[in-house]
């Protein structure tokens, strides 16, 4: 099986948004960075299909250089190749994010040969469009299915299983090669080891530069269709101030009050 | 007047899905602000002619509805797409819309693919014009995006809860028509193959009327049981922050927030979570908070509706000693 994983540098909040002056970005200057939630499943997901079954893996993501940084953590993982779709960092629309990736897809393959598996993240955690993976599988005009939080793998087909509408779980069956969309729950990650680290920090990251980054016409990525991006802003929050009903244990009767008044406490 | 707006509806059981008739109330808003323009449903299964008419109450002028078995016995996502992709084609619709759930922004990407358009997700609001202006949730809708959106047909999924269903008594019935879409062999690879019922006898997380939730305080998998003792006491669920599961303390199934579930009970107890965005944007629909934390100043505070300042080991099991109390 040769499994390529698809991920995205996203900041890591924490407890409170802060944007930047002009509204065009998450101040990240106190923040670090990770790989989106989803996708740090799919990389674990990669690596386990890759232990079991044999075969190769590999991670792309498209972004600016520093998304090397995650390139680096999927490879301590156990990703033995890494490949970045270098930009100049500015914002891409989901339209040109997957025609690079796909595009990218091809010429990887016709190098070293074609991928049984290309997985991505469900949604990435900041932009959220729901779309990358499933335009780059029709793209490819390979089958897809997304919201995976169960994958089995076999000779020529794979099993998925997502939760069902209402309760209970659906499963699929897909010929491969195919595309998935996987979520968090698929698996629990593992943390990376300390040699796994040294061993990623000496990889080589093969950077193939796009749009503006790639010095062509910027056209390529410029004929971004949309949604454009505006501005960003905080949703506007109720100024609510907790009341403090109590402290420590000496607080249980005032909770059972509160639980009495509400009526959760007859069940 | 500008092309009709075709809704995917998403219906089970005889009855439509809630976001769907949000979806469709949104639709009905944006049918106004372009002078009129006819809402078109789109709905995959035979079982739907039986209720279909009834979307007139919901705006809808024609129900279309797709019974061909090979697309309509199973749900399949890119077979569903292109029936949506079909419709927009055949009446040269303004704009596609679909509900921003699991397979409603799957089915719309699968659409939007195929028409080689671009699509906005988890819109809140739209304003037609050249071009179109919108807002949409990023961070599962700790931030707001306002964007433009410029293409002949406009693809939007719409929010869960933006905007509130509204159906109105009197408005005709919709139109009910069989639509024969155009789907390809390949189309139909993907289908769901296998079903298998919910585990029996466990609250569920998303419909439990109170949630004790627990956090990195909590501090270890086997001091959950003073949470479960006063989930069991209340009839409630456990649900647990991002960095319970990453720690291995409880299965993902019970995790509340971005990458989780999103819950909305009357109660919703926070023991031991200082409330980072992941975790609010799962629990913040709760109709009251209560947080137990030693720390007056975390996020947490300011979602909740009330708070215990202490540690959670000494007032999760007085509040259990003090409801056995009670009940005598």
């Amino acid at each position: 099986m040769n499994v390529l994983v698809c991920v995205k540098r996203v900041p890591q909040t924490g407890g409170r948004i802060v944007l930047t002056a002009d509204g065009q970005a998450i101040d990240t200057k106190f923040l670090g960075f990770t790989i989106s939630p989803h996708e740090e499943c799919g990389v674990e997901e990669a690596v386990r299909i890759v232990e079991a079954h044999g075969g190769s893996s590999a991670v792309l993501t498209l972004g600016p250089v520093a998304a090397e940084d995650q390139l680096r953590d999927a490879m301590a993982l156990g990703i033995e190749r890494a490949v970045l779709l270098e930009t100049d960092g500015s914002e891409w629309d989901p339209v040109s994010t997957a025609t690079a990736i796909a595009d990218a897809v091809r010429a990887q393959e016709a190098a070293d040969g074609g991928f049984d598996l290309i997985v991505f993240g469900n949604e990435s955690a900041d932009s959220g469009g729901y779309q990358v993976g499933i335009r780059v599988a029709v793209a490819l005009g390979r089958p897809v299915v997304t919201g995976l939080k169960g994958l089995e793998v076999g000779d020529e087909r794979i099993t998925a299983r997502r939760e069902a509408p209402g309760g209970g779980w659906e499963t699929y069956e897909l010929p491969l090669p195919a595309v998935v969309g996987v979520k968090e729950g698929i698996n629990l990650p593992r943390y990376p080891s300390v040699p796994g680290r040294l061993r990623a920090k000496k990889k080589e990251v093969e950077r193939i530069p796009v749009g503006a980054a790639s010095g062509g016409p910027a056209a390529a990525a410029g004929a971004a269709l949309g949604p454009l991006m505006v501005v960003l802003r905080l949703p506007e929050e109720q100024a609510s101030e907790a009341e403090i009903i109590g402290r420590g244990a000496e607080a249980a009767p005032a909770v059972v009050d509160l639980l009495e008044k509400i009526g959760v406490l007859d069940a | 007047m500008s092309g009709p707006i075709a809704v995917f509806v998403e219906h089970a059981a005889g009855e439509v899905d809630r976001v769907s008739l949000e979806t469709l109330a949104f639709a009905r808003g944006l049918a106004t602000d372009l002078g009129g323009a006819p809402v078109e449903a789109l709905l995959i299964g035979g079982d739907a002619a039986s209720f279909a008419s009834t979307l007139g109450g919901h705006g809808v002028s024609t129900a279309n509805i797709v019974d061909d078995p090979a697309i309509a016995a199973a749900y399949a996502p890119a077979a569903w797409g292109a029936s949506l992709a079909s419709l927009a084609a055949a009446r040269g619709a303004s704009a596609l819309l679909a509900p921003g759930s699991d397979r409603g922004a799957e089915v719309l990407a699968h659409a939007a693919a195929r028409l080689g358009l671009p699509l906005a997700a988890n819109v809140v609001s739209v304003t037609p014009g050249d071009p179109w202006r919108l807002t949409r949730q990023r961070w599962a809708g700790s931030l707001l995006e306002d964007a433009t959106l410029d293409a002949p047909i406009r693809l939007l999924s719409v929010a869960p809860h933006a905007v509130a269903v509204d159906v109105r008594a009197g408005s005709p019935a919709a139109a009910v028509a069989t639509f024969a879409p155009v789907v390809s062999a390949s189309d139909l690879v993907v289908r769901v193959t296998g079903h298998e019922a919910p585990a029996r006898g466990e609250v569920s997380l998303s419909d439990a009327k109170v949630v004790v939730g627990g956090g990195r305080g909590v501090g270890s998998a086997a001091a959950f049981s003073e949470l479960e003792e006063l989930a069991d006491l209340l009839g409630g669920a456990i649900g647990v922050s991002r960095v319970v599961t990453s720690n291995g303390w409880r299965p993902h199934t019970q995790q509340v927030g971005q990458t989780g579930q999103r819950i909305a009970p009357d109660l919703y107890i926070a023991c031991g979570i200082s409330g980072a965005i992941q975790h609010i944007v799962g629990c913040k629909a709760a109709k009251r908070i209560l947080a137990i934390n030693t720390d007056p100043e975390s996020p947490i505070m300011s979602i909740a509706d009330y708070a215990v300042i202490g540690d959670l080991h000494a007032v999760v099991p007085a509040i259990s000693a003090e409801v056995r109390r009670r009940r005598g």
